[in-house]
């Protein structure tokens, strides 16, 4: 089991570096093939109207003057180490893991992506429930009252889920909920868990729907779908065979083979959804990862958005670890 | 299979019934029937006639606003509310002129907005499937015929690009090359960026269903006859293995389709993709969704042809995903 992990983290680290490579990739050489030079490059780095001596200074600093292999090395060694960055008039020590010194909004990249981390795991964590628990929950009854009236009306909701955008709707939900009845609090306010709980729950009701409905819509076709196939297999007959209650045929023996991969999916979307909800937090006006990413791309605010990046793929690539080692445990085949 | 008759007139029977005696047995091909299938679905049809509408609305764009005598790009600015700042006279500024109402703050014509925005959805969410499906087929299909080394090249690319945060990186791509490279400014690069970042990002899926098909059926007969016939790989892959994969190509073609659009509607909605004027319906929530508590009508427009084109294609795709294999889902 020890080497089964390890071999996994090797596998996380390679993984990310390949990540961190590509978006060096994506902000660093990407801007010179659309015809930008490193002292147009510098400029957006720095992001006031600097003297040429300045640029040049800004140029190697970022070390745009360098080879891409080198700067890559470095952005990778930055990271684990730390460095120190100089705005021109004072020094900036950027602890690891330093992702990088905004100059647009002076801030540092990692403190900044953690102060927004709370915003967006608050909409991951019940949005994330929401979605589980009804999308498994209609996929189940779906699959096992096939062809009824719940079947066919649960089939169409999740029709109607996969195909309406969050930013659709959201306004389709508060106008009424929201603007017209005032049962819920308007999109845009938000207040910390810590600070007053009974707001933060029904600030977060829209949200956490909006963003529940498509995923839940997804995992009922899925569940369903597993489940048609589970319960045509020769183990649920045997079971049923045995004399078991339909319910512990269904809940206990199928139901768990049915789930597995649904949980494996679920691990990947819940990481998609902690590394930024973009489309929920823009529309909700909350200021989570997701809302950082865009202000940043929109401001030209490349450190930022590199740091985003990565720190959303660590998300997604642990939580891939997270699931396999889960599998490990309950196989034994997956460890050789 | 026999060539007794044309396959042009085939009665319209189910595959399963006997055929009454006197009259010949004719051999279907598995298309045929599928498609038998695919008329007896109410529900697709329905989407795959929206689908034709849709595509038919994008391509006679200039002759469907010419009914009205709007064009997407004039302002009509005496028509809003110098005060309010929405459209004078309720219901979006709807009038026998301007059917669906107007936008805000320049009062141009929704109709024609949302109907030229049908060629931008469509027309950048069909490319980038096509990108998408070559990527996707050509190398699922190498990967899965040839195995070995090219085999694990190719799974491990897809399977890193299965771990991106892809939409993160969609959005960067589009943010850093921003309104001029390449020698294309504007829109025009825009169009051409999301054509190929949409259509990139969403190659690996298809692949993987292609290289999973290709593994079974490169030790199917008919290619080791090919093969011992003295095919070259390149011949068998392109005639004997891609027309046996047509059926699952079509039908995630027509899946990753809606999946497409709302990936090109998204970015335009965050403001990375098309930008104003160019009319996009992602594009054009973004315009009214600050908006929508005074005039809901310029918001529910694009965003009911989004979720209609959205949902037309899924349920054609679903349908067609029943008619080719009847086993899967049910």
């Amino acid at each position: 089991m020890l080497t089964f992990i390890v071999r996994r983290l090797f596998a996380v680290a390679g993984l990310l570096l390949v990540v961190a490579f590509v978006t060096m990739v994506i902000f660093y050489e990407m801007p010179q093939w659309g015809g930008q030079t490193p002292a147009t490059m510098a400029v957006q780095y720095v992001g006031k109207q600097p003297s040429p001596a300045a640029i040049q200074g800004v140029i190697h600093r970022f070390g745009f003057d360098r080879s891409f292999l080198v700067q890559y090395i470095d952005y990778i060694r930055t990271i684990v180490t730390g460095t120190t960055f100089s705005d021109g008039t004072q020094d900036i020590v950027c602890k690891a893991p330093c992702l990088g010194y905004s100059f647009r909004n002076y801030q540092q990249v990692w403190p900044t992506i953690l102060g927004d981390l709370p915003v967006t795991f608050s909409i991951a964590a019940g949005a994330g429930v929401l979605w589980l628990f009804f999308g498994v929950a209609s996929g189940l009854a779906s699959a096992v009252r096939k062809g009824s009236l719940l079947d066919r009306a649960s089939m169409v909701t999740a029709l109607l889920g996969i195909s309406l955008p969050v930013y659709f709707l959201a306004p389709l939900l508060s106008l009424p909920l929201a603007y017209r009845w005032s049962i819920l609090p308007a999109p845009g306010s938000y207040v910390g868990i810590l600070s007053d709980p009974g707001q933060w729950f029904l600030d977060m009701i829209l949200p956490w729907t909006c963003l529940a409905f498509g995923l839940a819509a997804l995992y009922t076709r899925l569940t369903r779908a597993g489940m048609l196939d589970v319960l045509s297999e020769d183990f649920v007959r045997t079971a049923r065979a045995k004399g078991l209650s339909e319910r512990r045929v269904i809940l206990k023996h199928a139901l768990r083979a049915a789930i597995t991969p649904i949980i494996t999916i679920f691990g990947m979307d819940f990481a998609t959804v902690l590394g930024g909800a973009v489309l929920v937090e823009i529309t909700f006006s909350m200021k989570g990862i997701g809302f950082l990413a865009i202000t940043s791309i929109q401001n030209g605010d490349f450190p930022m958005m590199m740091g985003v990046t990565l720190f959303a793929a660590a998300f997604i690539v642990l939580a891939n670890l997270l699931v396999d080692v889960m599998y490990a445990v309950a196989d034994p085949r997956v460890r050789l | 299979m026999t060539t007794i008759l044309e396959p042009g007139s085939a009665p319209a029977a189910e595959p399963e019934a006997a055929a009454p005696p006197g009259e010949a047995i004719e051999g279907r091909s598995p298309g045929r029937i599928a498609l038998g299938r695919l008329k007896k679905d109410k529900v697709a049809m329905a989407g795959g006639v929206t689908v034709v509408l849709l595509i038919l609305t994008a391509i006679f764009a200039p002759q469907l606003c010419s009914l009205t005598g709007n064009d997407p790009y004039t302002t009509h600015t005496r028509l809003i509310d110098p005060n309010l700042q929405i459209p004078s006279g309720g219901f979006g500024g709807m009038s026998s002129r301007h059917i669906l109402g107007v936008d805000v703050p320049t009062g141009r014509d929704l109709f024609a907005r949302v109907v030229y925005g049908a060629r931008t959805s469509l027309g950048i969410a069909g490319l980038a499937t096509v990108i998408a499906i070559a990527i996707g087929v050509g190398l699922g299909m190498v990967a899965g015929y040839f195995g070995g080394l090219i085999d694990s090249v190719i799974s491990r690319t897809m399977d890193v690009m299965l771990a991106f945060p892809l939409f993160l990186f969609a959005i960067s791509l589009s943010g850093v090359l921003g309104y001029s490279a390449f020698g294309l400014t504007g829109n025009t690069l825009r169009i051409v960026l999301l054509i190929f970042i949409i259509g990139f990002f969403s190659w690996p899926y298809i692949g993987r269903i292609v290289r999973g098909q290709t593994l079974v059926l490169r030790e199917r007969e008919f290619v080791e006859a090919a093969r011992v016939l003295g095919a070259t790989p390149g011949r068998i892959i392109l005639r004997e293995i891609l027309p046996n994969l047509t059926a699952p190509i079509l039908v995630y073609a027509t899946l990753l389709i809606p999946s497409n659009i709302l990936f090109e509607a998204s970015l335009s909605y965050l403001g990375v993709g098309i930008r104003s004027p160019m009319p996009s319906w992602g594009e054009m929530v973004n315009e009214a969704i600050a908006l929508y508590q005074v005039d809901p009508e310029f918001l529910i427009v694009p965003g009911s042809a989004i979720f209609l084109t959205v949902l037309a294609f899924n349920l054609l795709g679903d349908g067609l995903r029943d008619a080719f294999d009847p086993k899967a889902s049910r």
